[in-house]
Parts: C-alpha cells; sequence; structure tokens
C-alpha cells in the first residue's frame, strides 16, 4: 500500500467519509427538525388565523430552505461515494445497501424536492390548507428519506436477511422485508428523529435569543411565540432521545458487546449477577496496553443503566477480545485488531449523554420563561440569552458525537462481522486522487458552512419582515393558445 | 441474462435521459446567464424560471446512480471508483451550482450576487460537459482489470471523441435551456436575444451532432456491430434537431422545445443501445464488464421492479402536476 505522511489510501477514504458525512449530517437532522418547527407554526396560522405565525413561518422558513439546500448538494455526495471511494464494499453489500439507497431517492428524495418547491413558491398560489399539507409532506418526506438511510446503516450495525453468494463473492438479499425490521432500525430510527427536534428547535431558540440581545423591544412578542414552540418541540426530543437511547444501549451489550465496553471504559468485567457495577464520570484508558490507567467511579449506576437493577454486571475489552478472536480468526485471521479508539468513544458517549441532560434543562427553562402567566421580562437576563444563543451548537456536537460512537464502534468492520473496512475500499483511487479531494472538499465545506452561518445570521438581522425580489406573470407557455400563437406568426 | 437484467439496463437509460432531457435545460439556463442574460432583473427571470424545478429535476441523477447502486452495483463500482476524479469534479460542480441559486439571492452587492452568477454558468457548463465525457468513454473503452478496476491515465478520459462527446452534451444543453426559456419569457428584449442566440446555434448544433456521429464511427464500435440501429438513432437526432430548429423559426416554440428534448433522449438512448449487451466497453474487448455480471440478484431485483414501477408513475404524476402549477411565464422586472 502506498504510503506517505504515515497515512494509508485507507486513512485517506476513512477520513473523507467521516468529513463529508459528518459535514452532511449537521444540514438534515437541521433540515428535518426546522421543517417540523416550521410545520407547526404554518399549523398553527391555518387553526388560529393569527398573521404573526405565517410571519414565523415564513422567517423561519428562510433559515430552512438554506439549510434544505445545503443538505441536498452534500447528499449527493452520499451516494456517489460508496462507489467512488469504496468499489469493493459496493460490490460486496450492493445487493442490500443499494436497494435501500435507491428506494430513498424514488420515494422520498423526490417527494421531499418537489414539494418542497410548491411549498417555497406556492404562497400565493394555493389556499392555506393546500398549501400547509405542503411543508408537511416535505418534513415528513424527509424523514423518510433518514429512514432508508438508516436501514441501510442498521444493515451495517446488525446484518440480518443475507446470504453469501459465491460465485460473485458478495452477500445478496434474501428477506426484503427485514430490512425494515431490523431491530437496530428501530433503535436508530426514532432515536435520530428526535435528534432532529432538537436540532431544529434549539437553531430556533439560539436565534431568537441573538435577536433578543441585539435589539431587546423589537419583535419580542414573535420570538417569544418563536421560543414558546421550540421549547415544547425540544421538550418532547429531549424525552424521545432519552428513551430511545436507554432502549439502545440495552441491545448494544448483546449486539456490539465491544462499542458497549468502550462507551463506558471497561477494561475488565465489572458486577456479577449479584452484584453491583460502577459507572465512571471520567477515565483514561492507555491506548497501547488498553488498560483504564484512571477513573472516578460511582457505585451502582453501571448496573442501573446497563440493566434497569441494582445489580448485574458487563463485560470489559480484554475478555471480549478473546471471545470475538475465538469466533472471527477462521475467518479474518489471527492478525485482526478488535480494540477500538477507547478514548474517543467513551468521551464522544458522554459528550453526547452529557448534552441531553442540558437539552432538558434548558428547554424546561425557557418553556417556563415564555409561558403565558410569566411575567418575566427575558430581555432582561442577557447572560440567560447568551446561554441559549450558544446551546444552539450543541445539538450538532452531540449528534456528532453520536454518530463517532456507532460508526468508530463498529471498527475493524464495515459490515459487522462480514466486511471488514480493509477490504471495502477502492483499490484502483490513487493517494494523489484522495488527497486532492479531501482537501476540496474540506475547502468547499468550510465555504459553506462560513457562508450558511453568516447568512443565517444575515436572515436574523433583516428579521420577519424582510421583503424577497422575484416577480412573475401570469401567461400559460403550454395553454392551447400558446400552440396556436405560433402559426399566426 | 434475464428479462429483469435487460429491464433494468433499460430503466436506468430511461432515469438518465429523464435527467440529460429535465436537468439539460436547467444547465442550459445556468449558462444563459452569462451567455443570454446582460442584466440582474433578467437573471433574476431565468433564474426564477427553473427556481421550482431544478432540485426535483436533479433527483433524476440521484435516481439514476441509486438505481445503478441497487440494480447494478458491479457497473455502479466500476464505474464510480473508475471515473473518481471526473466524478469529484462533477460532484463539486453539483455542490456550487446547487448552492449558487440561493446565495446569490442573498448577497448584499451586485459584486457577490455577480460571483455566484459566474460560479453557477461556469458549474453549469463543466458539470453536463464532464457527463459527455464520462459517457464518451465508457462507449469507447477503458482499461479494466478482471476485477473490473479501471486504471486509466490522462488520454484515456479525456482525448477527440470524449471532447466531443462533452462539448456536444453541453451545446445540447445549452440550446436546450434556450428554448426553455424562450417558452418561459414571452416578449421583449431578453427574448428577442434568445431568439436570435437559437438561430445561429442550430447550425452550430448540426456540425456537432455530425461531429459526433463521425467520432462513433472512428472510435466505437457502433458501425461494427449495431450498424442499422446506430444510423437510424443517428438520423432521428438529426431529423428531430432540424424540426426543433424549423419549428422554433415559425415561432411554434413548444414544438420546438419538446423535439429537440427528444433528441437529447434519443443520444442517451442511442449511447446505451450501442453499449449493450455490455456496461463499461474495454479497450480489450474481452475485458468489457457485461450486464449478465453486473446486476444484483434476482431477488433484489425482483423488488426493486416492484417499488419503482409502483412509485415512478406517482413521482412522474406529481412532478408533471408541479410543472402545471408554475407554468406561467417569467416577466422580467423593469
Amino acid at each position: 500500500m502506498d504510503l506517505t505522511m504515515g497515512l494509508s489510501i485507507l486513512d485517506l477514504a476513512r477520513v473523507q467519509f467521516a468529513m463529508t458525512t459528518v459535514f452532511h449530517f449537521f444540514f438534515v437532522p437541521l433540515s428535518i427538525g426546522l421543517g417540523l418547527v416550521v410545520a407547526i407554526m404554518e399549523t398553527m396560522y391555518v387553526i388560529k388565523k393569527d398573521e404573526q405565525y405565517k410571519r414565523m413561518t415564513k422567517f423561519w422558513g428562510k433559515i430552512f430552505l438554506l439549510s434544505f439546500a445545503v443538505g441536498v448538494v452534500t447528499g449527493i455526495v452520499q451516494e456517489f461515494q460508496f462507489g467512488m471511494n469504496w468499489s469493493r464494499y459496493s460490490r460486496y453489500v450492493g445487493d442490500i445497501f443499494g436497494p435501500a439507497l435507491a428506494v430513498e431517492a424514488l420515494v422520498a428524495f423526490f417527494m421531499e424536492s418537489t414539494f418542497l418547491g410548491l411549498w417555497m413558491f406556492g404562497w400565493e398560489r394555493f389556499n392555506k390548507g393546500l398549501h400547509l399539507a405542503f411543508i408537511w409532506i416535505t418534513t415528513i418526506g424527509s424523514a423518510f428519506s433518514s429512514l432508508w438511510i438508516l436501514a441501510a446503516n442498521s444493515f451495517m450495525q446488525n446484518p440480518i436477511g443475507f446470504k453469501v453468494d459465491h460465485k460473485f463473492d458478495r452477500a445478496v438479499l434474501v428477506d426484503f422485508p427485514a430490512l425494515l425490521q431490523n431491530h437496530q432500525l428501530w433503535l436508530e430510527f426514532p432515536h435520530v428523529i428526535f435528534g432532529t427536534f432538537l436540532a431544529g428547535s434549539f437553531v430556533v431558540m439560539g436565534v431568537s435569543a441573538w435577536s433578543l440581545l441585539r435589539k431587546p423591544t423589537h419583535e419580542l412578542d414573535f420570538f417569544k411565540k418563536s421560543i414558546k414552540i421550540a421549547a415544547i418541540v425540544a421538550l418532547v426530543g429531549t424525552a424521545g432521545i432519552g428513551l430511545t437511547g436507554d432502549r439502545h444501549s440495552l441491545y448494544l451489550q448483546d449486539d456490539q458487546p465491544m462499542k458497549f465496553a468502550a462507551t463506558e471504559g471497561l477494561d475488565k468485567n465489572v458486577g456479577g449477577k449479584n452484584e453491583s457495577a460502577p459507572w465512571s464520570v471520567v477515565a483514561y484508558t492507555n491506548p497501547k496496553t488498553h488498560e483504564v490507567e484512571w477513573s472516578l467511579d460511582v457505585p451502582y449506576v453501571l448496573s442501573i443503566l446497563a440493566h434497569h437493577s441494582l445489580v448485574g454486571g458487563s463485560q470489559g475489552w480484554t475478555e471480549i477480545n478473546k471471545e470475538l478472536h475465538e469466533k472471527y480468526d477462521l475467518k479474518f485471521g489471527k492478525d485482526m485488531n478488535y480494540y477500538l479508539p477507547n478514548n474517543t468513544i467513551y468521551y464522544a458517549f458522554r459528550i453526547m449523554a452529557m448534552s441531553a441532560g442540558a437539552f432538558g434543562l434548558l428547554s424546561v427553562v425557557a418553556l417556563w420563561a415564555v409561558r403565558k402567566k410569566s411575567k418575566l421580562d427575558i430581555t432582561k437576563y442577557k447572560w440567560a440569552l447568551w446561554i441559549f444563543g450558544l446551546a444552539m451548537y450543541l445539538p450538532f456536537v452531540a449528534i456528532t458525537a453520536g454518530w463517532l460512537v456507532t460508526e468508530l464502534g463498529r471498527a475493524p468492520w464495515v459490515v459487522y462481522g462480514v466486511l471488514t473496512i480493509a477490504d471495502a475500499v477502492s483499490p484502483n483511487v490513487s493517494f494523489a486522487s484522495l488527497l486532492t479531494s479531501n482537501i476540496l472538499y474540506f475547502l468547499t465545506f468550510a465555504v459553506l458552512g462560513g457562508l450558511m452561518v453568516m447568512l443565517s445570521r444575515r436572515v436574523m438581522i433583516a428579521g420577519p419582515d424582510s421583503e424577497e425580489r422575484v416577480a412573475e406573470e401570469l401567461v400559460d407557455p403550454f395553454s392551447a393558445k400558446a400552440f396556436e400563437a405560433g402559426k399566426e406568426a | 441474462m434475464t428479462d429483469f437484467q435487460i429491464l433494468w439496463f433499460v430503466l436506468i437509460a430511461v432515469l438518465f435521459a429523464g435527467f440529460f432531457f429535465l436537468e439539460g435545460f436547467d444547465f442550459g439556463i445556468g449558462m444563459a446567464l452569462k451567455g443570454v442574460a446582460k442584466t440582474e432583473h433578467e437573471e433574476d427571470a431565468l433564474i426564477a424560471s427553473i427556481g421550482p424545478h431544478w432540485d426535483g429535476n436533479e433527483v433524476w441523477l440521484i435516481t439514476a446512480g441509486g438505481a445503478m447502486f441497487a440494480a447494478m452495483p458491479f457497473w455502479y463500482a466500476s464505474l464510480f471508483s473508475g471515473f473518481y476524479l471526473i466524478l469529484f469534479a462533477i460532484l463539486l460542480g453539483l455542490i456550487y451550482r446547487g448552492v449558487s441559486f440561493e446565495f446569490r439571492e442573498q448577497m448584499k452587492t451586485a459584486k457577490y450576487r455577480n460571483l455566484w452568477t459566474t460560479i453557477s454558468a461556469v458549474t453549469s457548463f463543466f458539470v453536463p460537459f464532464l457527463f459527455g465525457v464520462l459517457f464518451a468513454d465508457v462507449v469507447q473503452g477503458m482499461p479494466l482489470d478482471k476485477a473490473g478496476d479501471m486504471s486509466a491515465t490522462f488520454f484515456d478520459y479525456f482525448n477527440v471523441f470524449s471532447i466531443i462527446g462533452g462539448v456536444a452534451v453541453a451545446l445540447l444543453s445549452y440550446v436546450h435551456g434556450l428554448n426553455y426559456l424562450r417558452l418561459k419569457v414571452e416578449t421583449g428584449v431578453l427574448h428577442d436575444r434568445v431568439q436570435t442566440q437559437i438561430k445561429v446555434l442550430y447550425p452550430v448544433l448540426l456540425v456537432g451532432e455530425v461531429a459526433f456521429a463521425a467520432g462513433l464511427f472512428l472510435f466505437t464500435d457502433f458501425f461494427a456491430k449495431k450498424p442499422l440501429i446506430t444510423v437510424a438513432f443517428l438520423a432521428v437526432i438529426v431529423l428531430l434537431t432540424v424540426i426543433a430548429w424549423l419549428t422554433g423559426l415559425k415561432r411554434r416554440n413548444v414544438w420546438s422545445f419538446i423535439t429537440l428534448g427528444l433528441a437529447i433522449i434519443a443520444v442517451v438512448l442511442l449511447l446505451f443501445t450501442g453499449l449493450f449487451p455490455r456496461v463499461i466497453v474495454g479497450d480489450v474487448p474481452s475485458m468489457s464488464l457485461l450486464l449478465k455480471n453486473a446486476t444484483s440478484s434476482a431477488y433484489t431485483l425482483k423488488w426493486m421492479t416492484i417499488i419503482s414501477l409502483t412509485a415512478l408513475p406517482i413521482v412522474l404524476a406529481y412532478q408533471i402536476w408541479s410543472f402545471y402549477i408554475f407554468r406561467q411565464r417569467i416577466v422580467v422586472k423593469k
């Protein structure tokens, strides 16, 4: 393998995949979450006939559209890069992974794009009810998109419903419905969807906070109403991620024990049938010896988290490593490294979990502060507005941390127990090509991310009453008259 | 080869044809931002004419790619890894082009608006150009090994025939875009300018088509393997272009738009017909990647067929409905 700067083709391909996917996945949850918040606002407008809600819909709709645009263009990269960078993966599991992606485009993505166009340009053309339907169809369409993408990811995490076709050396599908019946999907999908609630709602609360910091008296009612809707969505989202995350942990211990051990920093087995296990708040693992050098432990908590009981043990990675070698050495050889980047996964998991606590706290505070009976002048609490302004970035940190746990924790496999990452990469894409694409992707994403933040800020500064610029006149080019017109000329 | 394999080859051809027909005029409009429009209001009008549609049109490409991955993973893997840098450039083009419309709208000064207009125009040229290069290479022959991995050098990608292919696709898209614009902008100086350009471009387009035909004869095995079909397709393409030209002169703009659109579809179908039963032509004939070895299992193809044939008519219905809703012409602000 070509080695330059200590990096291999595989490293570069992995870095690129992480970069393109993480960047894309800033905008996916933001679009779904903002779509939901905007859809709720427009629903309020249709029900209450209060113009304020229409202004809210249009204002937050602008940020939603920016986010959607960046999400769409970075999404194309996702579909292409499997073939481009992971050709051996594409050949090996294309029979299973491909359909999930194709169905996503066919049944969900078409729907989102078309109905978003109708919504965006259709304010003057449709009655209120129909126009409202478009934003809901768009939002449900994008949630449906994520269902299929996560079905594909769930197969990689927990492959079921396939067999190996030796003639073409690949895995083939034997049970299509299994793609959607995978229990992994029903752990991941709700967790991700509730995460999108948080991304959308915290951006609404954050931008509202920044706006109130800029001009405290300006549009107070507008932003308070926005915060209220967002806070309710955020509260539902927090409860959702908590419950689904907890369920996920329970399954993880059996499905991918190595990942579970890494999230909790367990080198040795802890607890037992009648014995409690402590949970560490912070810990450090020596990456060379794979031993936990120090940790700060709280008794009982791991048993509670992992077994919903005061007693119950968990396996450490030393033992799991032995088991994995016993199970897989025949297939993958003795040289496989089953240890994970434990510190990264451990802290990513803690960042995610602690963010969830912050989300809950902040959404309760926000809801309490803007409740109808509240006499609180929220504009006076500048420090609190600052916190909310900064907190809008936290969901993206938490979501990225969550994906790092999920994806890094699956190593050394790209499809758990079936195909290794090293066997998945394109053999014919050169180091130079990969380096070029890595650098240009990075620059592009920096430009897009920077512009996205700048433009959102500009939308915010312009405020709810800014005008758009495009005019049209009503003439039908495909009418019978138009066909006739040519003959006269 | 099974019927399902052939069906999916046809379906992927149809998806690419749909993509080039629909996104073709979007690309054309993009190029026209620099080729036709002279004021910012004209640029606004151009972008407004595709505003509600370009995103939905681009989904045809995403669906074509997805269908390829699902139904022909071996084709998808060999093609996408083999054309790594070209597809990477296409992706960058689609990224910058996709955000350019939204970002341009948001820019405060004429200078930055013009920057994004330029980005839009340049990427709108390069994406169809590179697709033309890619498809020309695929039918011309590329160095493939036994695993289907391509190891090509610069001149395998960029050569006389592939450049002709690239220019032809870009030019077709441009004229197609102008035809669309002529429908959407009814009268005035912009309309007249479009009309003047179209008149000049048809002869150029016909020369391009002849060059492309000559390229097919010299650099591919289309004429050797399927002479009748190839000649028939080429005749149809030229005929449709001439009809588009003449109907345009008589101001039957709808017919002109439709016939040139059909010519684009015919080009895609010709390439796929000549390619069959291969999916990538090898530089050594025995190394060509064959359709029968490129597809998913019969089981997956069956499921994909059921889902696609259910979903596609619905998709078509609401896309056509959307075009119908936004059928009004655009008026240039004064």
